[in-house]
């Protein structure tokens, strides 16, 4: 905490907890579907940024490949639920 | 002074995350919240990998540093796109001070 790193680490950890209480406050409260899915995003990134604050913090550098599975999945997940949506409204 | 360079780009990407989670609770409607997100904490990600490059610099990190930023910028505004033309096919309104709608207008024009 007293050196310059040491509270950029601890206000970043902040930040991103932060990110998560509001994430989780637009899922619950988000009037539509769409709403709710780019929640996806916001989480997803505040938890890579918690995976590379941990590799500054402590020097892991193999922890980078998690970054990049998440970076993919989320892509994933959202273009699946795209298509999900879309299919769902050109059916009715 | 590396660490001073790490702990600016940490305290930059952590602001940044900062306004895309104040998006996301302030703005009105999905569009705009989606407006926030996206950018906001895509560059934010970009800045914390660039700490992680300055503070433990190797080649293979570097590597994978590059990869992830490379998918971050090349498909979040893919996915971002397909969720708003879905939420503007889902019939979602927006929100009153909006101006103006080209996807609705060239849909009336055929």
């Amino acid at each position: 905490m007293n050196t310059p790193l040491g509270f950029a680490l601890h206000f970043a950890l902040v930040c991103l907890s932060l990110a998560y209480f509001a994430a989780l406050f637009r899922l619950l409260k988000g009037p539509t579907i769409p709403d709710r899915i780019i929640v996806i995003d916001l989480v997803a990134s505040a938890t890579m940024g918690i995976i590379l604050v941990f590799i500054v913090a402590t020097g892991k550098t193999i922890y980078i490949n998690v970054a990049l599975v998440i970076a993919l999945i989320v892509f994933m997940g959202n273009v699946a639920f795209a298509k999900y949506l879309k299919k769902t409204v050109e059916n009715d | 002074m590396t660490e001073w360079i790490v702990s600016i780009l940490i305290i930059l990407g952590s602001l940044f995350m900062l306004v895309a989670a104040l998006g996301i609770v302030r703005l009105h409607d999905v569009y705009m919240r989606m407006h926030a997100i996206t950018k906001a904490s895509s560059l934010s990600i970009v800045l914390f990998l660039l700490a992680v490059v300055v503070h433990q610099f190797s080649w293979g990190t570097l590597f994978g540093a590059f990869l992830v930023m490379l998918f971050i910028i090349a498909t979040t505004p893919v996915a971002s796109h397909m969720i708003a033309m879905v939420s503007h096919m889902m019939g979602i309104p927006m929100s009153k001070g909006a101006v103006i709608d080209e996807l609705a207008e060239k849909q009336e024009e055929g």
